[in-house]
């Protein structure tokens, strides 16, 4: 069986899926990958089903290598990435060759970047599904010396690229009201949307926290709210005031008041965001929601298909004077 | 919002509704929680994805672009209004829990202190909890970890503000009128007041999470030089019987 391995990792490489929905009674999130998109995104690069496990890598990569000529993909949060000191575009598939060294450095954007395998990793499912989930205890951040089984690939293609909307500076996300937005005052809400937010240094694949200048939000009777369930998305007034962001590793149950609920498709834009990226909040209608809803699952089901050729732009080719110019062999300027 | 208005219908965002019974914890509000799931679960509805419970409340996550939100929402208002759910008995396929614990001691060093702010002797205390039977009211805040009551009202005592670190996996902790198993090491404001080898979170077994929402519990007092032999004990000394 081929095997990755890592050489040195971050403090928060993970493996990741799609989770494991389904558990909120028994008081586990689902879990998975912090950007969904990006995981469904490596998938399509590698021809592979969107629940395949990848590496997912908080802020900073690691150095890996494999056993065996490897399919990769690099989908999520850009990061400078290098195969044998040669510099590896993102959004794309490459191949790694057996005994290469891939070093995947900071990100230049975004918080959460993805390396797929050809294959997928194939350890031992816990609770059906292989993504750590470190707040239950499942999995572990990978550490030097890791070795993780692949799956067999079904050797595709490599030298694919996808082109995608920018979602790793923060923004304007969109939510609808939630189970208790009607305990906030009018102003509060106005005020809600008006506010630039800046994503706190504090977060994690639990939730993350928004910084801003003004009063706190607060709920009326507020410390008389019955703890109730929470799920990833939802925007909880927390002790100080601050909105604070669950993601999809968050506590199952919570008894802060919540102002909104962020859209699922807007989820990966909030946890891609990183320490003081600026964020809005923009309530939309319960049917503009289920619109956008529909417009992204149009989305994943074409991200299949749309991976394209990857066209070296010259100035990446370190050894252009190798290369035969006169046939035409080679595209020439890439505009993209 | 008054009892009146109860049951109450909520969105939980885009794919979430949660019925709630009760806008403080009661047995009979916990109770139609567990039924009103229970039902929900028979009907076997095209579209909803997973049903939960909290201590007063019934949730289900759905797909709002295979179930139309207003149709699952009207659907819901019929059920709940159909009859007095905190009226109905709880659903089948319960089991009664018996479980070892040292109570007090170095193994529940808060026991004293909780049974006076229940106004009991420790041997009143021990007694209390030894003779109750009490239900699985919800599971969270972390995997598995069963909210345990109710304890008789004497037993209504707060949480403390400063937090105890450290209470291990296995620990009996107590405030308002419940108990809790813990899962794993974690601070807390409940008090400390014994120790079960009882693991309630078992992510590598066939069954990760051996009780569930209903299921009822007693507390057996053992000494302390039991415990090494209960954690020997894959069920750290607990047996479970089929309720009904």
């Amino acid at each position: 069986m081929t095997a990755l391995t890592v050489l040195s990792a971050g403090p928060g490489v993970t493996v990741q899926d799609m989770g494991r929905p389904g558990l909120l009674g028994y008081g586990v999130s689902r879990g998975g990958a912090a950007d969904t998109l990006a995981l469904a995104e490596g998938a399509a690069l590698l021809g592979q089903d969107p629940g395949t496990a990848a590496i997912e890598m908080a802020g900073i990569g690691g150095t890996f290598t494999v056993d065996t000529d490897t399919r990769i993909a690099l989908t999520g949060a850009p990061m400078q990435a290098t195969l044998e000191g040669e510099a590896l575009t993102w959004n794309a598939s490459h191949r790694l060759r057996a005994g290469q060294h891939l070093a995947i450095g900071g990100a230049r954007k975004g918080s959460y970047g993805y390396l797929h395998l050809g294959g997928g990793i194939a350890t031992e499912p816990l609770l059906n599904a292989r993504s750590a989930h470190l707040a239950a205890g499942l999995g572990h951040p990978l550490k030097d010396g890791d070795s993780l089984p692949l799956g067999k690939d079904r050797a595709g293609e490599t030298g694919l690229t996808l082109d995608i909307d920018d979602r790793f500076s923060g923004g304007t996300i969109r939510v609808i009201p939630s189970m208790q937005t009607d305990r906030f005052s009018k102003e509060d809400l106005d005020r809600f949307e008006a506010t630039e937010f800046a994503r706190d240094p504090r977060g994690n694949r639990m939730g993350v926290k928004m910084r801003f200048d003004g009063a706190p939000f607060a709920a009326q009777d507020q410390l008389n709210i019955l703890s109730e369930i929470i799920v990833p998305g939802d925007i909880q007034a927390t002790g100080d005031g601050a909105p604070f962001v669950l993601l999809s590793e968050c506590q199952t149950t919570g008894g802060y008041p919540r102002i909104a609920t962020v859209i699922p498709p807007d989820l990966p834009k909030v946890a891609q965001a990183r320490a003081g990226d600026p964020i809005r909040f923009t309530f939309i209608t319960r049917q503009d929601a289920l619109a956008a809803l529909r417009s992204y699952g149009d989305h994943l089901a074409k991200l299949p298909k749309a991976p394209r050729p990857l066209i070296r732009n010259p100035h990446d080719i370190p050894d252009l004077l190798g290369y035969q110019l006169i046939s035409g062999v080679t595209a020439g300027e890439d505009h993209q | 919002m008054s009892d009146t208005s109860l049951p109450l219908i909520r969105d939980v965002g885009l794919t979430g509704l949660l019925v709630t019974f009760g806008e403080r914890m009661s047995e009979e509000a916990n109770r139609a929680a567990l039924a009103f799931r229970a039902a929900v679960e028979a009907q076997g509805w095209d579209g909803v994805e997973e049903t939960a419970t909290s201590l007063t409340s019934a949730f289900l996550r759905f797909d709002p672009l295979r179930l139309e939100h207003d149709d699952l929402s009207a659907r819901l208002s019929e059920m709940a209004a159909a009859k007095d759910w905190k009226q109905e008995p709880l659903p089948p396929g319960r089991r009664h829990w018996r479980i070892p614990v040292v109570l007090g001691g170095e193994h529940g060093p808060q026991f004293e202190e909780a049974a006076e702010a229940a106004g009991r002797s420790p041997e009143q205390a021990t007694e209390d909890i030894a003779a109750s039977r009490i239900r699985v009211l919800t599971i969270g805040f972390a995997p598995g970890q069963a909210y345990l009551g109710e304890l008789p009202q004497h037993w209504n005592i707060p949480r403390l503000r400063e937090l105890s670190p450290n209470v291990p996996e296995g620990a009996l902790v107590a405030a308002i009128r419940q108990l809790i198993v813990f899962t794993r090491t974690t601070q807390t404001g409940w008090r400390h007041i014994g120790q079960t080898a009882f693991r309630s979170y078992r992510p590598e077994a066939e069954t990760a999470f051996p009780l569930t929402p209903g299921d009822e519990v007693s507390f057996t007092p053992v000494p302390a030089a039991d415990l090494p032999t209960l954690r020997d004990d894959s069920e750290g000394g607990a047996t479970a019987e089929a309720i009904g």
